[in-house]
């Protein structure tokens, strides 16, 4: 067989002739040894697409076959590591070359020289199969538990004593069904583009508590979901993702900064290390993986980063692990599928974009969930994909489809973005089918009428929005008083509720419970003033009273360890309003 | 040995195909001369075995089949550089047109360098002071950062930038350069800039990179190229402070697609290829600080809006790669107002940690929040002022509406030469706040109000 370069234009080689050559398989390409993969076949030629800028490749140099499909190497020393596209160690590399990433620097993905303290989990003679743990060993804030390889089974015939070893070192032994040995060691290897198998998935039932107002009550996250955030440029799609990142209850969080800006990876990798994982006691860094293959690293790479940090997540949910990815954005690797589709000269469906980026959209999504394992371990990985439309229009393809297959949908608005209301997530557009899914565990964990209050804050938004059209057409003085304390009291949410500021120490991160209790106050006033409203006193007198003004400050004023001052804000509402009545007697 | 092909086997466009090449590299630089003893520079863009298509940057104007000699030069486009390219002019290919010789190379690079590790990178914090204060108090510029002017035909974007170049440049010191970069850019204006930095006496500190309205097209592709190859060369190699003008973008973006259209490619949005939100990026991403120098690559491109549309895709795709962006109002432009930037849509998102305690003043990001929020407010009163009537709104839009227009003239407005300290800024926004109520600060606490706010407390 001929494995030489025949035509190059941009990432795609062609190599003209039969070879033997797999579908899907690595390649290495050219003298540089430039990471590839094969995409298509025929009998005169085979395509692949290259993973590096392929600036100097000449017709006529070889390429390598490595046998065995793109794959990521799974083991311990992943965790608050930083990889590009296709798992090459960017600190590694700068330490070999500098500030400019060169092209063929392919380290170890995992540092070979680490040593990691392992314990044996099994002995001579125990049967295991494919997700059995074998062994484990401390990683950061976790414990590492290394698994049999899925496709693997056998009798184990050798077992290392308990001890310090590297990533490559031989760990047990096992024989399987046709009496082949294989040697285990804390690592191994699995192609990006397979889903890891699992034992059954589980219905979803626990949220992803994000500590955002906006997200946790009204539109909820299950543990093992999907979320889509779209937005245009400016509406905070990253900040929303980072501020996930940092809060959610996950206990892995994989982040994916795919065709995204340089400065926003350099500035989460700043950021995570300074804040303490409230549940550790460590930095957040120490549960965190960043893949960064950001807007001008070769477009080919980006395409896989979302598969490379899938299937870190998935591997970590093997062990029983809660795992959220944020992959920012997908609309970069929707991009990047259609550049690849154009230079193989495809048939393009919407815009461009190929006509099988549904379903490669679909089999990402579909890549998320709360399952058991094969080893019986209960885990999840929850997705949250923030998607760039071009012009800040929801009706292109790659929202539309990703719509399709998340049940979560957080629309972020332009126009609360520029009168800077963050999180600028419509309370209108938005949605989450989880909500019925996770009403049991609100009830039993937070509180019996957290539902009900989440309903009439959804509703008095709903009513304020209908509201506003006539305000605009006609001014409010028109309005009745009741319909004015509507628009009043859906202020005090909106303002006091659902805005929430990132950047301040309390109201960053909140509990359920602290939501639960803001609602039920925000409530308490709207329901008492509707009653004094019902008796004819003006609403002015009620505004004068600044009761409203109080309840914006909410967020600030009552800090996250002492929710007991809730009950004072009822006094001071009992009291304010009492004034009122007496005069009127 | 050189090799020279004898003659073409089929022009296109800017692209010329060349049968029966033997060791041609991908994207190598190729030189063509002419019987009459001129010659071209061309790159190779695509390789089908012997077959080579190859994109010549001066056009193809008078070529034929037979008339040219095309020569392998073995390595990709370089630029010559040393320090002394300080102070000189070149043409969109990177070489001298001033008339003062030859730069002798110290170094030759790749014009399209390797992208920045972003392990690598120092996140920009330090702010740099424009003396402007819709841009200081509200989108401020960070040194490293690549900030936009989304701009339309006919409006002031390129006053606002030699006002920020002459302005940020005094703050600096004695390291700073300046890397001008025009791409398609009328003569007039090339012509302004030029006059400009000569009489704010930083003419000595420009390069300046001219690819003008009438020259080749396809030049334009690698103009943009060349200026970052220098300005990444004086920030990290001789740790200069140096702020890129690139002008303009959206010439830029024609020329990727007339380019792709010529290939065959197939479009995307409005004829555009589809990887020029990636071409984008490999210019943008070019900003930045990284380890081991002082220097730092802060970026202003200029890009016209066609039909003033922020959804068009050359303004639409710089917004997702850019670190925000300043965008200029034709109706503010109408009404005199010098610079009209139209604050909503504009956007620092390196502000947030640039600004504050330690390197402006404490209340900015609070100041910030509250007027971005209140002008706002005032886009709504001003509407339902057109609905109703100015004497029929409430008093609290008619406060809205009064401190609208004392915005727009006393803090957005102010004179191409005027200078304000941060200070100043700050101040004068709180003046301006201190019109309205205080319940109608949402987005300031008590202290701040204790400290600043000078209405009823």
């Amino acid at each position: 067989m001929n494995n030489i370069i025949g035509g190059i234009n941009g990432p795609i080689v062609t190599i003209n002739g039969p070879t033997d050559l797999e579908m899907m398989e690595m390649v290495f390409v050219g003298n540089a040894r430039l990471v590839g993969e094969v995409i298509r076949i025929d009998n005169n030629s085979t395509v692949i697409q290259v993973y590096e800028e392929t600036s100097g490749l000449k017709p006529g140099e070889p390429i390598f076959p490595s046998g065995s499909p793109i794959s990521v190497t799974l083991g311990p020393g992943i965790l608050s590591n930083i990889f590009d596209g296709i798992e090459n160690p960017l600190t590694d590399i700068a330490k070999a070359s500098g500030s400019f990433i060169p092209r063929g620097l392919h380290p170890d993905s995992l540092d070979p020289k680490a040593e990691w303290d392992v314990t044996i989990k099994v002995k001579v003679g125990d049967f295991i199969s494919g997700g059995d743990i074998y062994a484990v060993t401390p990683e950061k804030a976790i414990e590492h538990r290394i698994m049999v390889p899925p496709e693997m089974s056998g009798e184990v015939i050798e077992v290392m004593p308990d001890g310090k070893y590297t990533v490559n070192d031989k760990i047990i032994v096992i024989r399987d069904g046709n009496g082949e040995s294989h040697e285990l060691t804390l690592c191994h290897k699995w192609p990006i583009r397979i889903p890891r198998p699992v034992s059954k998935r589980l219905p979803l039932s626990k949220p992803l508590v994000t500590g955002q107002r906006v997200i946790d009550t009204l539109f909820p996250i299950a543990k093992g979901g999907a979320a889509a955030i779209p937005g245009g440029f400016g509406t905070g799609k990253t900040m929303t993702q980072h501020q996930l990142a940092k809060w959610c209850d996950a206990d892995i969080i994989i982040y994916v900064g795919c065709g995204e800006r340089g400065n926003e990876m350099t500035q989460a990798l700043t950021e995570f290390g300074e804040i303490t994982d409230p549940k550790s006691g460590k930095p957040l860094t120490d549960r965190t993986v960043l893949i960064a293959n950001t807007s001008n690293m070769p477009v080919a790479a980006r395409e896989a980063s979302i598969y490379t940090g899938i299937t870190i997540a998935e591997y970590y949910r093997d062990m029983g692990y809660h795992a959220a990815m944020m992959a920012d954005s997908t609309s970069r690797w929707a991009e990047a599928l259609r550049e690849i589709s154009g230079r193989l000269e495809e048939m393009p469906a919407d815009e461009g974009f190929p006509a099988y980026l549904p379903s490669r959209l679909s089999e990402f999504y579909e890549r998320a969930g709360y399952v058991e394992s094969l080893n019986k371990n209960e885990g999840s990985i929850s997705v949250i994909g923030a998607v760039s439309p071009q012009g800040a229009d929801f009706s292109e393809p790659v929202t539309q489809n990703t719509k399709r297959f998340t049940r979560c949908f957080w629309a972020l608005d332009k126009s609360l973005a520029y009168a800077r209301h963050y999180p600028a997530i419509n309370w209108n557009d938005s949605y989450s089918e989880y909500v019925g899914d996770l009403a049991p565990w609100y009830a039993t964990n937070v509180g019996e009428d957290f539902m009900t209050c989440r309903g009439e804050i959804a509703s008095l938004l709903a009513e304020e929005t209908n509201l506003m059209e006539i305000v605009k057409l006609i001014g409010s003085d028109v309005l009745p008083d009741d319909q004015k304390l509507t628009i009043e009291i859906a202020r005090v949410i909106r303002v006091g509720f659902l805005q929430q500021n990132a950047f301040h120490a309390d109201d960053t991160f909140v509990s359920p419970e602290k939501q639960l209790k803001m609602m039920q106050v925000i409530l308490y006033l709207y329901h008492r003033c509707s009653e004094i409203i019902a008796t004819q006193v003006p609403i002015s007198q009620i505004i004068a009273l600044k009761l409203f003004d109080k309840l914006v400050q909410i967020k600030y004023d009552v800090p996250n360890n002492r929710l007991d001052m809730f009950d004072g804000y009822y006094t001071a509402i009992d009291e304010a309003l009492a004034s009122i009545t007496v005069q009127e007697a | 040995m050189i090799i020279e092909h004898l003659g073409l086997n089929q022009i296109n466009g800017s692209l010329i195909v060349l049968d029966g090449i033997k060791g041609a590299a991908f994207d190598e630089m190729v030189e063509l001369r002419l019987e009459n003893g001129s010659s071209r520079v061309g790159r190779i863009v695509q390789i089908d075995g012997e077959r080579v298509v190859i994109q010549v940057f001066e056009g193809t104007k008078g070529l034929s089949l037979v008339n040219t000699r095309t020569r392998l030069t073995g390595h990709p486009i370089e630029m010559n550089l040393s320090p002394e390219i300080v102070g000189r002019v070149f043409d969109g290919l990177g070489r001298p047109i001033d008339g003062l010789g030859e730069i002798y190379p110290l170094e030759t690079r790749d014009v399209n360098s390797s992208p920045i590790n972003p392990v690598s990178r120092i996140y920009p914090r330090n702010y740099i002071n424009t003396g402007i204060s819709s841009i200081d108090a509200l989108t401020t510029l960070i040194r490293g950062q690549k900030l936009p002017i989304f701009s339309g035909s006919g409006m002031k974007h390129n006053e606002l930038a030699v006002q920020l170049v002459r302005q940020a440049s005094i703050s600096d010191g004695e390291d700073f350069a300046i890397v001008f970069a025009a791409m398609g850019a009328k003569n007039d204006v090339a012509d302004y800039f030029r006059r400009s930095f000569e009489k704010a006496n930083v003419m000595h500190k420009v390069v300046m990179f001219l690819n003008l309205s009438n020259d080749p097209i396809v030049e334009r592709i690698i103009t943009p190229r060349c200026a970052l190859t220098a300005a990444e060369y004086l920030a990290f190699s001789h740790n200069m402070n140096v702020l890129v003008i690139l002008t303009d973008m959206t010439a830029y973006a024609e020329a990727v697609r007339e380019f792709s259209s010529s290939k065959g490619e197939i479009p995307a949005r409005k004829g555009f290829p589809g990887y020029l939100y990636s071409d984008l990026a490999s210019l943008y991403e070019r900003a930045g600080i990284v380890e081991g120098s002082n220097g730092s690559v802060t970026q202003i491109p200029i890009l016209t809006m066609p039909n003033d549309d922020i959804t068009h895709p050359v303004p639409d795709l710089t917004g997702y790669i850019t670190e925000g962006q300043i965008v200029l109002d034709r109706t503010l432009d109408t009404m005199g107002i010098y610079p009209p930037v139209s604050i909503l849509p504009s956007l620092s998102r390196l502000m947030k940690d640039g600004i504050g305690a330690g390197y402006t003043r404490e209340d900015h990001q609070i100041l910030a929040n509250q007027l971005f929020s209140s002008y706002a407010k005032v886009q709504d009163a001003k509407s339902l002022a057109s609905v109703i009537g100015e004497d029929e709104l409430s008093d609290a839009d008619k406060r809205l509406l009064k401190f609208g227009k004392d915005f727009e003239a006393r803090f957005i407005t102010q004179s191409p030469y005027e200078n304000r300290s941060i200070e100043e800024t700050l101040n004068l926004g709180w003046d301006l706040l201190s019109q309205l109520p205080r319940e109608d600060l949402d987005r300031v606490d008590d202290e701040t109000i204790q400290k600043y706010y000078k209405g009823n407390k």
